[in-house]
């Protein structure tokens, strides 16, 4: 009977079904259940079920308070444990902790020996499987793009040139890494994804170091010291990570299809890196060069720049339809810097012609 | 067990059932402690005034970061970091067309922003001692020199019509300085937090966003009002 029991004696475990069913009450109705006092009972009864209603809440309420504070901190515990044990499995930094585990000095001889392709292909070459490295690198590229994009004209898109530039460099790097890994599944060479990674990431250095060098000491009219770099640099780091994967594949075919793979990549991006967001000043430069008395204004006063590549055309004006068009709506342009341009070619005597060819389009 | 008839009012007497009670920990410090962290009931005006008097604090330390103060980054906050954010946003916006308004200060901000994170997660990838917030919040408060070089940038591109190659030479210079400043100081906040033989490698990082900034500054010449 006694299912309710002191609490200071026993289990604290209280027994809520019994008591929901007014087993306690019982026994106060059984004792006072005799003849005369039944109407009593059942007046007791009505006041205890009364009681009860009143007692029963408040029971019910102290109950469920206590217990209900200690099964909140229950879920609470639990809820927060899980979320930590998910937090720790899922955004655990720690995960990628070994890969930065390098020193500046390592860094700087692999960024050199990217260069330096090694010869020894009958046994696997060690590749290091570190992501530091290649993250700046990547980094640094996007620095670069940038650097490429602003001077190469009156920009007017600068968010979508930011979004491209980071875009572009890390798709490259995610993109190509997974690309050459899985021919790399398939053609059964000996290398990890990581080392994938790193090997794709290193060897951007050589785009990082051909672009800058092909915008800061840009020559005009001329593409001859950006192929050369391009093969220099690009070449360089191109052997040296088909010489790795050459040492990690067995088998002519395979190793023809993942070496001929990463080689067309690495060298098309450099090119495309190069064309897609160049220096277009040269056509203005190669106009301008018919000017007899030299002016001094820095490339940024050129106001309207036309280009027929259809990213740079669409980064300068997104109105532009054509090139012609677009020249046509600059012309019409206030701007001062405009003004300025349209006068010198007016001087120049060609602002004519350009306007008879735009006319007649 | 003994028949012993229980009443239901025994209950409410033998345990304490109450919905009403305090909350303190038995063993938890007196009341009057509680009292002195309790900022919920000053005036509005106190707790902005506090506020902006750490704020400017930490400006202060920014701008001399050899004084040696570690207030920055016991007690990090990123009302400072926002404020220079917007302003730098703010600035940078292109006022000629009002498509590449927008772009632009979501760019800036986003930059900065993600900039900052990513930097500090690689330096506590590389074994640095601060917490993530702390890292944050002494980057986005280094930018201070930046902003102030941009500030001046921007008066000297209003100030006169014609942009001559001097005017621009006074540019590139404050922003050299502002972001040879922001470098020096971030890396003496962030400095000692790295193993030392990693310190390079937590620099070059840095260095990039804060050399990031400053070409986004230094390029914002054409003024095409």
């Amino acid at each position: 009977m006694a299912a309710f029991q002191n609490p200071s004696e026993g289990s604290a475990v209280i027994d809520m079904s019994t008591l929901e069913d007014g087993a306690g009450l019982d026994d106060d109705i059984s004792i006072a259940s005799s003849g005369e006092e039944f109407v009593d009972v059942r007046k007791r009864e009505r006041a205890t079920s009364d009681t009860s209603d009143e007692g029963d809440p408040n029971l019910a309420k102290g109950l469920t308070g206590a217990l209900g504070q200690t099964m909140a901190e229950q879920v609470w515990k639990t809820g927060s444990q899980q979320a930590k044990k998910a937090f720790n499995l899922y955004a655990n930094i720690d995960i990628l902790r070994p890969y930065f585990d390098v020193e500046p000095r390592k860094v700087m001889k692999r960024l050199l020996h990217t260069f330096v392709p090694s010869r020894v292909i009958s046994i696997p070459q060690k590749v290091a499987s570190e992501l530091y490295g290649p993250l700046m690198i990547v980094f640094t590229l996007i620095a670069v793009l940038l650097y490429n994009m602003k001077s190469s004209g009156h920009t007017v898109r600068e968010g979508t040139l930011m979004g491209t530039a980071f875009f572009v460099c890390f798709g490259y790097w995610w993109g190509t890494s997974a690309l050459l890994y899985f021919i790399a599944y398939i053609c059964n060479t000996h290398i990890a994804a990581i080392q994938v990674l790193s090997l794709t990431g290193y060897a951007l250095v050589a785009h990082c170091v051909v672009l800058f060098l092909g915008t800061a000491f840009h020559s005009v009219g001329s593409h001859s010291m950006f192929y050369l770099m391009w093969a220099v640099f690009g070449g360089l780091s191109t052997i040296k990570m088909v010489l790795v994967y050459l040492s990690r594949t067995s088998g002519q075919t395979q190793r023809l299809v993942l070496t001929g793979t990463c080689a067309a990549l690495h060298l098309l991006f450099l090119l495309y890196l190069h064309f897609a967001y160049h220096n277009i000043v040269e056509d203005l430069d190669q106009t301008l060069q018919l000017r007899v008395a030299p002016v001094s204004f820095s490339r940024h006063d050129l106001g309207p720049v036309r280009s027929t590549h259809p990213v740079i055309r669409r980064v300068i004006d997104p109105r532009a339809v054509d090139p012609m068009a677009g020249a046509q709506e600059v012309g019409k342009s206030k701007t001062r810097m405009e003004r300025d341009t349209n006068q010198q070619l007016v001087e120049l005597g060609l602002k004519d012609g350009l306007d008879k060819s735009v006319h007649s389009m | 067990m003994a028949a012993t008839s229980v009443d239901v009012s025994d209950v409410t007497d033998q345990v304490p059932l109450d919905v009403e009670g305090d909350i303190t920990v038995p063993g938890a410090p007196p009341e009057e402690d509680e009292d002195d962290f309790s900022t919920l009931d000053e005036p509005v005006k106190d707790t902005i005034l506090r506020d902006l008097k750490a704020v400017g604090k930490k400006f202060v330390h920014v701008l001399n970061p050899l004084k040696g103060s570690r207030s920055l980054l016991r007690e990090w906050d990123l009302w400072g970091p926002l404020v220079l954010c917007v302003m730098v946003a703010l600035l940078l916006q292109g006022d000629n067309a009002a498509d590449t308004g927008a772009p632009q200060f979501a760019e800036v901000f986003v930059i900065l922003w993600v900039g900052a994170v990513v930097v500090t997660l690689n330096s506590q990838l590389l074994g640095g001692q601060l917490s993530f917030f702390q890292s944050v919040c002494v980057l986005g408060y280094c930018v201070l020199p930046l902003s102030m070089a941009l500030i001046v940038c921007r008066i000297i591109l209003a100030a006169s019509a014609t942009q001559t190659i001097v005017l621009f030479a006074i540019r590139f210079v404050t922003v050299l300085l502002g972001f040879a400043w922001s470098t020096f100081a971030a890396m003496a906040f962030l400095g000692d937090s790295q193993p030392v033989n990693r310190k390079a490698l937590a620099v070059y990082p840095i260095f990039l966003f804060y050399f990031i900034i400053s070409w986004m500054i230094i390029s914002h010449t054409h003024s095409d009002t």
